[in-house]
């Protein structure tokens, strides 16, 4: 009980952290802290998603950069044909990604393990090339977002503060329903299948319309962040779909400790703040970060939550 | 006609070009078990080593084959100072650990080579156009593609099915406890294989970097084809690399070619232009959905499984 007990000590400390980030910023004067850190919540959204299949799922995911994308090009899209409102642009988003997330979950969910790694990523890749087709969205170059989304005085997302809190109520509000999601017969069914399918199906439950389910659910969560970080870089270009970005996701999920709450966030925060200190100390930062990442596979099992729990223990 | 015949014969070049990737990638998932994604890096490795080496040599030939010898080394050292402490773990510990590579490799690239490309140029002897049907030119340098890889794959199927080594190989893959028992180097065995994977991964990097420019990330965009095809052909059966290789080679590059036409037919030009370069680029994911959905396990599933 005691390894549970430094675990939550380090994740509240983190959440206090999050919450009073802006009060620091405005002290210190410091503008780019929280910039930086917006960027971070809104990929530990990502991340968290990401984790619903990945760590309670045990779908292994490796495009989920994609609802980044298309939640952002939703965004990018109607804005650009004179749709500014966020009451609009954003439900097409959330319902975007989830009809993206049904056909390739539809698809990739006929096979598993290593298959469902390369599939995923390959449909991925095939969002990023779509993208970079469209001409008429800037191609290749990418789409600036002249005006952020509009919520009609209800918030106003060109101011940082609340930008911030915005994409930080967002953050939580998903980890709240991954966890109400988690503890459901749902979300039992889920992790169920992904201990063992066969037994699942024996005892009678449809394992892929379970898992297709909890795939859609995780797809629209990710669009959420996808339109998010479009208002927040004023930007959507096919790069934030790229493979790499979903690699991105999967290591700050297994850095923070797949399957746990609060893991994702953890990971997001680290490996992106790690990633902003090596590049400060050298423009070659990936030279350090690759092999890194290789020590943390080899030897950091269960992540930072893992680790964490194990110091606890003594 | 002429088009015809070019764009067909680019299919299968680019095809076999695939092969030689796809092989290395499904031969090194099929016998360790391991899912490497910096596959794409060896073959990146390989172009820049031949470009630097044919530089140096003023041979380009001898700097083929110098590029072919360092790949094979590169593949080996990495084998056994990372990779092989990975077989055995999870799938995605593969992932990841394979995905740390990738950003070292380009970033090691980045630092040695400099951010900009760099350029591998033929000798004259390569460049001349080769009459192939009266009437139709082929330039020599992709003939001579053709030729090596069609011989690679040929070589590579007697190596399996007929040499010792590939007969312990093809052991390795069924039952690889029970060729450890038997006596066999296993760990031996493993880097072997890894190193021909990187081999062949090096041999594709260096023989299409006269055709496109040497590039940081070069790998990356051709090692998801290189998934789509063992995805397709079913992991771990060379054979199904082989034919899924040309078939993807031939649908990517016939439909870069006459897909904007042929929309142009049923759609206006306006609709069509817009349309056609997104389709194209589509294509084999398209194509891989239909078989996801026909044969899950692929074309051509290993025996074994």
């Amino acid at each position: 009980m005691k390894g549970l007990s430094v675990s939550k000590a380090v994740t509240a400390l983190m959440l206090a952290g999050l919450v009073l980030l802006p009060l620091y910023s405005y002290l210190s004067g410091n503008i780019f802290i929280l910039t930086l850190f917006t960027r971070i919540v809104i990929l530990a959204l990502a991340a968290a998603s990401l984790n619903l299949i990945m760590g309670f799922g045990g779908m292994m995911s490796f495009g989920h950069a994609a609802y980044l994308g298309i939640g952002g090009y939703s965004v990018g899209m109607l804005a650009q044909e004179g749709v500014g409102s966020g009451f609009i642009q954003f439900p097409v988003a959330l319902a975007a990604s989830a009809v993206y997330a049904l056909v390739i979950g539809a698809l990739s969910l006929r096979t598993r393990g290593v298959y469902f790694i390369m599939i995923t990523l390959a449909f991925a890749q095939m969002a990023y090339y779509v993208a970079s087709g469209l001409a008429r969205y800037g191609g290749d170059d990418g789409l600036t977002v002249y005006n952020r989304s509009d919520f009609s005085g209800l918030v106003n997302l060109s101011n940082r503060t609340q930008f911030y809190y915005l994409c930080l109520a967002c953050l939580f509000g998903v980890i709240f329903l991954v966890w109400r999601i988690v503890n459901s017969r749902f979300g039992l069914v889920v992790q169920g299948l992904r201990s063992n399918e066969q037994r699942m199906q024996a005892i009678g439950f449809p394992a892929k319309r379970y898992q297709l389910a909890c795939f859609v659910i995780s797809g629209t969560m990710c669009g959420l962040a996808g339109a998010l970080l479009a208002n927040n870089t004023d930007f959507v270009s096919p790069a934030v779909m790229y493979w790499t970005r979903s690699g991105d996701l999967m290591v700050m999920v297994i850095l923070g400790g797949m399957g746990t709450l609060f893991g994702p966030v953890m990971g997001a925060v680290v490996y992106l703040l790690l990633e902003e200190f090596l590049s400060q100390i050298t423009e070659y930062w990936a030279l350090i970060m690759g092999p890194l990442l290789l020590l943390i596979v080899l030897f950091g099992r269960g992540g930072i939550m893992g680790l964490l729990g194990r110091v606890g223990r003594g | 006609m002429l088009l015809v015949v070019e764009q067909f014969l680019n299919g299968l070049q680019f095809g076999l070009l695939l092969f030689l990737l796809a092989a290395g990638l499904t031969l090194v998932f099929g016998i360790m078990d391991l899912v490497n994604l910096a596959h794409g890096s060896l073959y990146m490795m390989g172009a820049y080593f031949a470009a630097t080496f044919a530089a140096w040599t003023g041979s380009f030939l001898l700097g083929a084959l110098l590029a072919l010898g360092a790949t094979l080394v590169l593949g080996i050292v990495l084998e056994m100072s990372a990779l092989r402490h990975l077989y055995g773990r999870d799938h995605l510990d593969h992932v990841l650990a394979t995905f740390g590579l990738i950003l070292f490799f380009n970033e090691a690239v980045r630092l040695i080579w400099g951010p900009a490309g760099l350029a591998l140029p033929l000798p004259a002897w390569l460049t001349v156009p080769v009459p192939i049907l009266p009437g139709i030119h082929y330039p020599a340098y992709r003939l001579a593609i053709i030729v090596v890889a069609l011989l690679v794959a040929l070589l590579l199927y007697l190596g399996v099915m007929r040499t010792r080594i590939g007969m312990l190989i093809r052991a390795g893959a069924s039952n690889r406890e029970m060729i450890g028992a038997l006596g066999i180097n296993i760990k031996l065995l493993y880097t072997l294989v890894f190193g021909l994977g990187a081999a062949l991964a090096g041999l594709a990097g260096l023989m299409q970097a006269p055709i496109l420019t040497v590039q940081i990330g070069m790998g990356e965009n051709i090692l998801i084809l290189a998934f789509v095809i063992i995805v397709i052909g079913g992991i771990g059966s060379i054979r199904g690399a082989f034919l899924a290789a040309i078939f993807v080679g031939m649908i990517d590059t016939l439909g870069r070619a006459f897909l904007p036409n042929l929309l142009r037919e049923v759609l206006s030009g306006a609709a069509a232009s817009t349309a056609a370069p997104a389709l194209s680029s589509m294509l084999i994911y398209l194509l891989m959905a239909i078989v996801l959905v026909v044969r899950p396990e692929g074309l051509f599933p290993a025996s074994r499984r």
